[in-house]
């Protein structure tokens, strides 16, 4: 209760409680949503070419442990913000390791992965309290009303986090981004395609606008 | 079978968070579905996804959840009228469906319509 106090509190007159440091700005969703994919491509930008945040793949929870990049500094139109970038595993409800043998993959590994992903889950969860910005991907191909959307979204909105939705893969044919605008019309939503780049300097502006 | 189990609001209103979670999980662990009067906060919806993934295992993959609620007044009156009502006697609008996944496959939701679809398997399986 004391230290959501002292966020909040610090949130509206920065270094109240000690120098501030830099905001960690999340990305949150569901598995497969693209949030590496996002990811690396804020890095590549912003970093330089060869930096990437991790393997973005096909298969879902590829991503099973929280990965940070520091001090990235982000700027567009003359506005400036520096952060520290947190990619999260993909938040699910449920984990079924046969799921993953459809992937070509042995028992015994699936079964590892599925057990990594279930603590992967819990970990994001546990992050949520320390962001100080969220990304919100969501595939813009699939339904937006699934409940792991509206758990996401409902905690941060209850937490006093500032959300920015991205629907990704904008690129896929089946992409529809004026449903995830009428599942969430409250929030600022840009549609991107982080695979190709597509719209990513107005997520950029959006963000910068969001946090400053 | 399928068994739904109803749960009205005051059964879980003067439960802890973690009473509340332990107790609707319970249930779903017994391989029934859950409808609940009201909702979770969402601090507890994300705390139940928690305590999901600690007991994920060979027989218990996990839930599917959701939460149906009416869409909010736009009337400002109506919505103070309503937040009064909330405050004094909890949240008991809307409802919450919460099932073992090895039954529900997937919960549809469309704003105003939800689809429960069911593994057969799962079904099959049980007494």
């Amino acid at each position: 209760m004391m230290n959501r106090l002292k966020t909040l509190l610090n949130k509206i007159i920065p270094g109240l409680f000690g120098k501030r440091k830099h905001m960690k700005i999340g990305l949150y969703g569901p598995p497969n949503a693209g949030k590496t994919t996002l990811a690396n491509r804020i890095c590549r930008d912003w970093l330089g070419e060869d930096v990437v945040m991790g393997t973005a793949s096909e298969i879902p929870h590829e991503t099973r442990e929280i990965q940070m990049k520091e001090n990235i500094h982000l700027k567009k139109k003359g506005k400036e913000i520096t952060f520290n970038l947190i990619d999260t595993p993909g938040i699910a409800t449920k984990i079924d390791y046969e799921e993953f043998l459809k992937h070509k993959m042995n028992k015994k590994v699936a079964k590892e992965r599925a057990k990594e992903a279930t603590k992967g889950v819990i970990e994001a969860i546990k992050w949520l309290d320390n962001m100080d910005c969220v990304v919100v991907v969501l595939d813009s191909t699939t339904n937006p009303y699934s409940q792991v959307n509206i758990t996401i979204i409902g905690n941060l909105a209850a937490r006093n986090i500032p959300v920015l939705i991205a629907a990704n893969k904008t690129d896929l044919k089946k992409a529809n981004v004026k449903s995830i605008e009428a599942a969430f019309p409250q929030y600022p939503i840009v549609g991107i395609s982080a695979e190709l780049g597509t719209n990513i300097d107005e997520l950029y502006e959006t963000l910068t606008k969001l946090v400053r | 079978m399928l068994t739904l189990q109803f749960i009205p609001f005051n059964e879980i209103e003067s439960l802890s968070s973690e009473r509340r979670i332990a107790k609707l999980l319970g249930i779903v662990k017994k391989n029934k579905i859950v409808l609940m009067q009201g909702r979770l906060k969402p601090t507890e919806e994300t705390t139940l996804i928690e305590r999901t993934m600690e007991e994920v295992n060979k027989e218990f993959k996990g839930i599917e959840l959701c939460t149906v609620y009416p869409t909010p007044e736009k009337k400002v009156g109506t919505q103070i009228k309503q937040a009064m009502v909330k405050f004094l006697v909890g949240d008991r609008e809307g409802l919450t469906i919460i099932g073992p996944a090895t039954i529900i496959k997937e919960i549809k939701r469309n704003p105003d319509k939800i689809e429960l679809l069911t593994h057969t398997r799962g079904l099959l399986g049980r007494k």
